[in-house]
């Protein structure tokens, strides 16, 4: 730490927005729309990630307005039945899969590693080409009337007998699956070949080994969709037979093939958000994270457990008891990464000088929620008490808690954290406690109910129930419009401080790193003044830094 | 590359689970489809490919060598070698045509071995291993022809010769896919 930036002073001194930062490197449409910066990407997808996400939101909101009454009484039940497919859709493959890879991933993994760029910056921006024209598959789709066999396509329903656009949207998930494998590709080669001197990877952020697991799944899952799919969308258009009973095919089989992509698919949309807590709950604690090399393996051990538990999604659909025995074992075996990881978080935050700004709100709500979300899958994982809760309610809410709970909350939580570093300025925090408090208590409101009236028996996918279920879902649609406001408030304040927010200067968490220590906010296009060298373990928290300095490198 | 080729295993290798599945169903229904497979231009084209891996290897090794001539004449070998071997999928598959295989549209089945309707589950499989296989060839034509003007333009000598060594990677890989798709398709069940 020899070299500092700017002189020290007794007061901090004025922040200013730096001269040239990746910004301001070119205004035009094509110098956005051509780039090869990393970061501008992840822009682009924000931005993209952002609409997919108010249009996911939308078709929720419809969804539990037809249920706050028991009846039918706003749509029919095949408008309904495209509702929640196309929610799930867009949530999954648009928002869920991609939002927290995708745009901070594509922003930080080069500047937690101290790298220029991603490895191949040309195959970066190409995915986010082939992830839009996924999306414009999906929407052509929408607006020619939607699709209706849940977003798990099951066949022969979607092979056979729907009348909805299943080709086209097919397609587009085909489509954007490529999209992401070739992310999970250019992590992969550049966590391995990019690090910046001194990087070791024991001295890698648990940010980094999250990335890295997912990106393997994504590499090794993707392509087991890719032709699921592309079998699927055969038979639809040209008649074959392979799933389709009639022509003795199984459509098991199609099961099977679905759930192996789509069960690891779920760890692709939480290990990210494990990652982000981790990198929060050292910054907010002010120490390195209570057993390191745990939490970084155990990414890698939910990453290859979730290859091996694709067969509870099949307890009751005539696969055998005994392989639904030995998956419901190695499904309670992922619960021990897991666990490992929010002990060490817990004992982190113990005895740690913690300080409560919004990402810290977002971070402790992501723990409660997650803990629920995990214990409730443990219900799920056994196998009589799933035959009970099988398609209901109860599953409903404890995905909801997995993913809406958990990735969404730690993706909002590092949109808040890494906001001064991406723009140059701080968002207000007063409303970014205010929009946590919401979306934590919305959330709950939403959900909770669903655990109970999923229990005692109602169905996922209807459009009506019995009356006397009314009362939860009456609860679960107030609670659904109030964590609606609670995602809205952010889009507004978010915009606001685009021009109004408070100068942050380069480090406003005081947190360790290379992307807050060694950098700008917002940070150049060619990210660090000279090559980074790294010379300590990660979340060396026992000199904090300072905030509007910024550590030139060591040699 | 490496991390591209397992995503490729494990995209073929949900054809292959499909076919195994289906084999151990319909094992018979499945060797009364094979045998109407012509094991001749199967095996021409087994010949075909091996011998397009062999000149791809030469051209990596002439890269590495800075040997530019031969690199762009063992490029243009292995095109158009893997050229017949598409020429030949076009044989076989006018073949099917004409054999009313083709499956889902026109399908017959007049054999005394085998149910129709499994049968046609073979031809599924047949087409679409086949076809995707038929693609990846397509694809890797369509990339080593700025391959060979880059050759020819000297491009590649023996501090440079990366893209040349990926694309036999991806090359040889295509290869091995039919190594095993000729077996399951073709040989199995047959005496």
């Amino acid at each position: 730490m020899s070299a500092v930036a700017v002189p020290k002073h007794e007061e901090a001194p004025v922040l200013e927005i730096p001269s040239r930062t990746y910004l301001n490197d070119g205004y035009s449409i094509k110098s956005w729309l051509l780039t090869l910066d990393h970061k501008r990407i992840a822009i682009l997808y924000a931005v993209a990630i952002a609409i997919f996400f108010l249009m996911g939101a939308s078709f929720a909101l419809m969804i539990r307005l037809e249920l706050l009454t028991p009846g039918g009484d706003l749509m029919e039940a095949e408008t309904y039945n495209k509702m929640f497919t196309m929610h799930g859709l867009i949530m999954i493959f648009f928002v869920l899969i991609p939002s927290i890879p995708a745009i901070l991933g594509n922003f930080l993994i080069p500047l937690m590693i101290g790298a220029r760029d991603v490895a191949f910056p040309r195959l970066n921006l190409m995915s986010w080409y082939i992830f839009m024209i996924g999306g414009t598959f999906v929407l052509t789709a929408a607006l020619f009337g939607g699709v209706d066999t849940g977003w798990t396509f099951y066949t022969p329903y979607s092979s056979v007998y729907a009348n909805s656009n299943v080709i086209l949207t097919a397609g587009g998930a085909f489509i954007t699956g490529f999209s992401s494998i070739l992310t999970g590709l250019n992590f992969i080669v550049t966590i391995h070949t990019m690090r910046a001197p001194g990087m070791t990877w024991f001295r890698l952020p648990l940010f980094i080994w999250a990335h890295y697991a997912t990106s393997l799944i994504q590499v090794l899952a993707t392509p087991v969709i890719a032709i699921t799919l592309l079998l699927l969308i055969l038979e639809r258009g040209l008649g074959l037979g392979i799933f389709n009973p009639n022509l003795g095919g199984d459509p098991i089989l199609f099961q099977h093939l679905f759930w192996f992509y789509s069960h690891p698919a779920v760890y692709i949309m939480i290990l990210p958000g494990m990652g982000v807590i981790s990198e929060m709950i050292a910054c907010v604690a002010r120490r390195r994270i209570f057993g390191y090399s745990f939490v970084a393996f155990s990414s890698l051990g939910i990453a290859i457990i979730g290859f091996f538990v694709w067969g509870h999604h099949m307890y009751v659909s005539g696969q055998s008891v005994y392989a639904g025995m030995v998956f419901s074992l190695i499904t309670m075996l992922v619960a021990i990464p897991s666990a490992i990881k929010t002990f060490n978080w817990t004992a982190t935050l113990y005895k740690g000088s913690i300080s409560y700004e919004s990402p810290m709100y977002f971070t402790v709500g992501f723990l409660g929620l997650f803990v629920i979300g995990g214990v409730t899958g443990l219900f799920l994982a056994t196998m009589g008490l799933d035959i009970h809760m099988h398609d209901t309610y109860f599953v409903v809410a404890h995905f909801h808690y997995i993913m809406v709970g958990g990735e969404i909350m730690a993706f909002m939580g590092g949109l808040h954290f890494w906001w001064p570093k991406i723009t140059g300025r701080c968002y207000p925090e007063f409303w970014g406690k205010i929009s946590a408090t919401l979306i934590f208590l919305g959330f709950n409101l939403t959900f909770f109910p669903q655990f109970i009236v999923g229990y005692i028996g109602m169905p996922r996918r209807y459009h009506t129930y019995p009356p006397e279920m009314q009362i939860f879902n009456v609860m679960s649609t107030g609670g659904a419009f109030v964590l609606g406001i609670g995602y809205l408030l952010p889009f507004i304040y978010f915009l606001w401080s685009l021009k109004y927010g408070k100068v942050a200067g380069p480090n406003p968490w005081r947190a360790k790193g290379l992307e807050w220590e060694n950098t700008t906010s917002p940070p150049p296009t060619e990210n660090f003044a000279s090559t980074p060298i790294v010379t300590e373990e990660a979340y060396e928290y026992t000199h904090l830094p300072e905030a509007h300095v910024v550590r030139a490198s060591t040699h | 590359m490496w991390a591209f080729l397992v995503q490729e295993i494990l995209f073929f290798g949900g054809l292959f689970t499909g076919y195994t599945v289906y084999r151990s169903y319909y094992p018979d229904s499945f060797i009364a489809g094979s045998h109407h497979l012509d094991i001749f231009w199967g095996g021409l084209n087994t010949v075909v490919l091996i011998g397009s891996s062999l000149t791809m290897a030469m051209a990596v090794w002439a890269a590495q060598n800075s040997k530019k001539s031969q690199l762009v004449l063992f490029l243009i070998l292995t095109l158009v070698l893997g050229s017949i071997f598409l020429g030949v999928k076009v044989i076989e598959y006018t073949d099917k045509f004409t054999h009313h295989l083709i499956p889902g549209w026109d399908f017959a089945w007049a054999e005394p071995h085998g149910h129709p309707k499994h049968v046609q589950i073979f031809y599924s499989f047949y087409f679409a291993m086949t076809g995707m296989h038929a693609l990846h060839m397509i694809i890797g034509a369509g990339i080593i022809i700025p391959l060979i003007i880059m050759a020819m333009r000297g491009k590649f000598h023996k501090d440079y010769y990366a893209p040349i060594e990926v694309f036999g990677l991806y090359w040889h890989f295509v290869d091995i896919v039919w190594i095993f798709l000729f077996p399951l398709l073709y040989l199995i069940g047959r005496h």
